[in-house]
């Protein structure tokens, strides 16, 4: 049986004295992949930013392998719980400044040959490291910016509506890469989709609607 | 022209220009002609005060008071750099450890290399110059900064979600900041003598001194004020840029 690797305890999330999220409890084993769903507005994507702690919760607690992750240097808890955001925006000039970018914070010299494995998995060539971030396509941008999480191994994948503005081709491609890492990687995923055939694909689904938990089923 | 003495008859002629400035208020309806003539009352009364003030302070020759009116110099810098932050925490302290500091460094390094002597008629002149293109420098960074936390707060965002500590997720911000606020200094000294006389050289002309000599004074000065806008603004933004964060480095609205 797999360890837990969240515990959320009664997360409650307010701003401008809005009640965001209400009373969000459960939790999630390593080597799930976790789809979430609701209406927009149900507060889906504020709670995979509080898990990111890109956002702070107004009570509650979350543990993260046991440890309330609020007890985490916040920088290297993030290194472990990656966050991809739905519309990414790539930084610099050029493919490569993205992707050397995880290297650079982390005081390393730049892997190009996992850069461009990583690339190929999704993919692209060795030609894009050098092709300018205005220079290619959403769908690209949305891959690109997914392998920036990737460079370094990484515990815990937060995907925030990733293939909501792609393509069919370019969402298949994301998904495929998604999948391979939480089955062959054991990558825990939290995937926050509207997208109904992604939501079924989750070992664990969870349903919400205005702040709460509707629905919560585990395979 | 070595006479420097303006009458009081020369003023009040010379006030027939801000009568002109009025006309030209009243004709096009620019609804400024309140901000002119308070405008024109304030300078008559700020310099005169600030004239018999330095007159007295220059004959006293005293080392307090003239510390004391580096400070005074200082602090409303400050002040008035502070009032450009749009929010930043601690903007009056930030600004007076920047100015100060780039203030005090070149001031130190003016005595050194000898360009500059302890008496107050060069100190208090020179501290003003040196505060005044500080505080310009020093508000130009926090409003670049402002900006560029808005227009880039996606990719701020990105940065912190890959693990980037702050400063590593602020630097192009902190760099843009600096630059914003050097490149009129820059500018000014890539132009000096081709499209300005700046300020320093020709009060000195005015005052009989061969031009040759006072090009060696503004060639001090220009150097000064692109070390100080430097030095003040790499300060300021050094400081300023953590107030946009949280203790939990998260990204403030």
């Amino acid at each position: 049986m797999s360890q837990p690797i969240f515990t959320l305890q009664d997360i409650n999330f307010e701003a401008d004295q809005k009640k965001i999220l209400q009373h969000i409890s459960f939790t999630v084993k390593q080597g799930e992949l976790v789809t979430i769903t609701g209406p927009s507005g149900s507060g889906k994507s504020t709670l995979l930013k509080i898990i990111a702690t890109l956002l702070s919760e107004t009570s509650g607690k979350i543990l993260f392998h046991d440890k309330d992750i609020n007890q985490y240097e916040p920088t290297e808890y993030r290194k472990l719980v990656s966050y991809c955001f739905q519309t990414p925006s790539l930084f610099g000039d050029t493919v490569q400044d993205n992707l050397s970018f995880p290297y650079e914070i982390r005081h390393k010299e730049f892997d190009q040959k996992r850069a461009i494995h990583l690339l190929e998995r999704v993919g692209l060539d060795a030609s894009y490291l050098d092709k300018s971030i205005h220079d290619i396509s959403g769908g690209e941008k949305q891959r690109v910016a997914l392998i920036r999480n990737l460079l370094f191994e990484t515990d815990v994948l937060l995907l925030d509506e990733v293939t909501s503005a792609l393509d069919h081709e370019n969402s298949q491609i994301i998904r495929d890469l998604i999948f391979q890492l939480n089955q062959e990687e054991n990558i825990t995923v939290l995937w926050v989709t509207h997208n109904p055939d992604e939501f079924k694909e989750g070992t664990h689904q969870i349903k919400m609607v205005e702040g709460q938990i509707q629905e919560e089923y585990h395979e | 022209m070595n006479s420097l003495n303006i009458s009081n008859t020369s003023l009040i002629f010379a006030s027939v220009l801000i009568v002109i400035a009025l006309l030209i208020d009243y004709k096009e309806k620019l609804g400024l002609g309140k901000d002119i003539f308070i405008a024109a009352i304030r300078t008559v009364v700020q310099l005169f005060v600030i004239g018999y003030v330095l007159s007295y302070i220059f004959k006293l020759d005293n080392i307090l008071v003239t510390l004391f009116m580096v400070l005074f110099i200082i602090v409303n810098a400050a002040i008035n750099a502070a009032k450009r932050t749009g929010g930043i925490d601690k903007a009056f302290s930030i600004s007076l450890i920047a100015i100060g500091v780039g203030t005090a460094v070149s001031l130190i390094v003016l005595f050194v290399s000898g360009a500059l002597e302890w008496t107050p008629s060069q100190i208090v002149p020179i501290t003003g110059m040196i505060a005044s293109n500080a505080m310009t420098a020093v508000g130009v960074g926090y409003r670049s900064m402002n900006a560029s936390f808005k227009d880039q707060r996606q990719q701020v965002l990105e940065k912190l979600a890959l693990g980037a500590d702050i400063k590593q997720a602020t630097a192009p911000i902190i760099r843009h900041s600096i630059k914003s606020a050097m490149a009129p200094s820059i500018d000014r000294a890539k132009t000096v003598g081709l499209v300005s006389l700046p300020g320093m050289m020709s009060g000195l002309m005015f005052a009989g001194i061969e031009p040759t000599t006072a090009i060696r004074y503004q060639i001090v000065v220009m150097f000064m004020l692109i070390a100080t806008t430097g030095f003040s603004t790499m300060i300021a933004s050094y400081l300023a840029y953590k107030s946009y964060f949280n203790d939990r480095k998260q990204l403030l609205d």
